[in-house]
């Protein structure tokens, strides 16, 4: 450190700070390393150009790449009790939430929406690793209720991707209880034949894995996405040694019999088309006759969000 | 040779002496009255472990919870039923030693029994794995779970378990899948399910056994998310914040209770269940009974639904 760093710059820094242009035009693949133009990277929704690595996606940019013409209907869960157990840290957790509420403008980690996928009428469900992790709250739990409850409403599938590093612990046994909680709520989906379709994007873990995640009647994992039930370093700990390449990794649980597919993002809206309407027992949908999906800039213009 | 945990050392140090007194009493050949001291010491003991117990703060709770003379899963098994057959294995990769369960009487009606095993030895431990279960252990929960429903057998669970096991095996067989679908058969049997956490119930490797129509706790078990190291190791940044984490957490009986989650608190002996185990069996073979009793009778489509209802209403309580 010399006065140049610490004086010169910051004012120099002041003076150009108040550019108009977005600060994040560039986006580093994590894998590869390669700068990544934005516009590029929305085209192939967030999948490096370079080496396909699956970057995170938010849902609402997901729900607008997957639902016909990027419209969708939003819906919304029951409010859970905020904060239950008072719960504090080295922050206060209504602290935490808020500062994830301004991060991602979500309420919480789950986004609830209702549309059509190649003509087919479908629930979507997805979970935002961006708001705290993507944990499994009363919150996301409740959101998991509606979205069954929607798809049993309306005789729909209900198609869920999940992305967690577990349950919230700021909300203590409240939040493990979303694992009974869920069950219920796919066994009234179940008990009306209608499919569930899990799609588990990176990472999904925890609790998560171990409850809704693995009910599906089919499970798709995006490439190479983190999959699994303990942590890869509580494992090393416990059996000191050393875990195998790829381990917990979409693949490797393909290989192991846990998944169905691993499909890339570039195609999933096709496959879920095509499963979905078999499992309904649809004609086969003509290609020709779909609405193209929106590019996840245009979802401003071209989502009309209805809130329920 | 008694255990004690580390906020018991002052009574550690009295009982000590008044048994230390006692052996000398007894080795010496003159005729030594000693029992008025050690009454003496008897009786400060008393007020000591009264005192400690009073109010046990959640992470001493948790402390007590995991004592190594606690009555475990086995000694549950073999004191409050009879006729125990254990049944084995799950049918599609092996046995797990960690999960103990089988067809049982209790109080002569034919039941479906089950638990985590911790083990109270070195050997025992290892054999059982510490009470974590692998896949194995929920693979064979859900086959007796499905033989009860077949032939209209209550079930009752002992949990005790520091969690699931962390093993390479244990994820490459799907560990999250047999957790997933024990839990999920917990509330698809239409029999009467009781589950008793009776030590340490460490998050989804409890949830999969403890789904349950009534939930029973003893005194100064837990159930939680997570365990308060793992919590302050992540929140807190540090492991050694576990008596802050244990009390935010809100794992304890008590507050279990509370929030709607666990249905009755079973008292346990001053001290912990493992001063007087005698106590211990009774008063939790009376809790299971009266929970079996007010379930006995209802048709299998109403304990679903009622079951069902139950978890969907959780999170409408608080602790105020």
């Amino acid at each position: 450190m010399n006065w140049i760093s610490n004086y010169v710059r910051p004012k120099i820094n002041s003076l150009f700070s108040r550019r108009e242009t977005p600060d994040n035009l560039w986006t580093k693949c994590d894998e590869c390393s390669t700068m990544l133009f934005h516009r590029e990277l929305a085209d192939n929704l967030n999948v490096c150009v370079n080496c396909g690595h699956h970057m995170n996606i938010t849902p609402r940019e997901r729900f607008a790449s997957l639902f016909d013409g990027g419209t969708f209907a939003e819906f919304e869960a029951k409010a859970p009790i905020a904060d239950p157990l008072k719960f504090r840290d080295q922050k206060k957790y209504p602290d935490r939430l808020k500062a994830a509420q301004k991060k991602t403008g979500e309420k919480d980690a789950m986004l609830l929406g209702y549309g059509d996928l190649g003509r087919t009428k479908v629930v979507m469900a997805a979970q935002d690793f961006g708001f705290m992790g993507g944990s499994m709250g009363m919150a996301v739990g409740n959101a998991i209720i509606a979205a069954c409850e929607h798809a049993v409403n309306m005789k729909c599938p209900l198609i869920l991707f999940s992305a967690a590093g577990g349950a919230r612990m700021q909300e203590g046994i409240l939040s493990l209880m979303q694992m009974p909680r869920t069950t219920v709520a796919l066994q009234m989906l179940k008990e009306k034949n209608l499919p569930f379709i899990v799609v588990l994007t990176h990472p999904t873990t925890g609790g998560v894995t171990a409850s809704y995640a693995m009910l599906g009647d089919v499970h798709i994992a995006e490439p190479n996405a983190l999959i699994g039930f303990a942590g890869a370093r509580v494992i090393e700990q416990t059996i000191r040694e050393k875990l195998p390449e790829g381990f917990q990794r979409a693949e490797y649980l393909l290989d192991h019999g846990m998944l169905d597919r691993v499909t890339k993002r570039q195609d999933m809206r096709d496959e879920l088309i095509s499963i979905v309407r078999m499992l309904m027992k649809l004609p086969p949908a003509i290609a020709a006759d779909l609405e193209p999906p929106a590019k996840i800039e245009d979802k401003t213009k071209k989502s009309e969000v209805a809130k329920k | 040779m008694q255990n004690y945990l580390e906020f018991e050392k002052p009574l550690a140090e009295i009982e000590g002496k008044a048994a230390e007194l006692r052996a000398i009493a007894s080795q010496s050949e003159d005729e030594m009255n000693v029992e008025k001291e050690a009454g003496a010491l008897d009786k400060k003991a008393q007020t000591i472990l009264v005192d400690l117990y009073k109010n046990l703060t959640p992470w001493r709770k948790c402390q007590v919870a995991r004592h190594p003379d606690r009555p475990h899963c086995k000694d549950y098994i073999e004191n409050l039923f009879t006729e125990y057959t254990p049944l084995q294995g799950d049918r599609v990769f092996g046995d797990d030693t960690a999960v103990m369960g089988g067809l049982a009487r209790f109080d002569d009606q034919p039941v479906v029994v089950m638990g985590q095993e911790k083990g109270n030895d070195t050997t025992s431990r290892l054999h059982h794995n510490f009470g974590m279960a692998r896949p194995e252990g929920y693979r064979k929960a859900i086959r007796l779970m499905d033989m009860a429903d077949r032939f209209g057998l209550p079930v009752v669970t002992l949990v005790d378990t520091p969690g699931a096991f962390p093993g390479r095996g244990a994820e490459e067989r799907g560990q999250s899948e047999a957790i997933a679908r024990s839990t999920e058969k917990c509330l698809q049997i239409g029999v009467p399910l009781v589950s008793c956490i009776i030590g340490e119930g460490g998050s989804g490797g409890a949830v999969a056994f403890a789904t349950a129509d009534r939930l029973l706790m003893l005194e100064h078990s837990v159930y939680s998310v997570i365990s308060p190291e793992g919590c302050a190791s992540i929140l807190w940044k540090d492991a050694e914040k576990m008596r802050e984490a244990a009390e935010a957490l809100r794992l304890t009986a008590q507050d279990l209770v509370k929030l709607g989650v666990a249905d009755t608190v079973i008292p346990e002996p001053l001290g912990g269940a493992q001063r007087d185990r005698e106590q211990t069996f009774v008063a939790v073979k009376d809790a299971i009974a009266s929970s079996l009793k007010e379930l006995s009778g209802k048709k299998p489509k109403q304990l679903i639904k009622e079951r069902r209802q139950k978890f969907l209403d959780i999170g409408s309580k608080t602790l105020a």
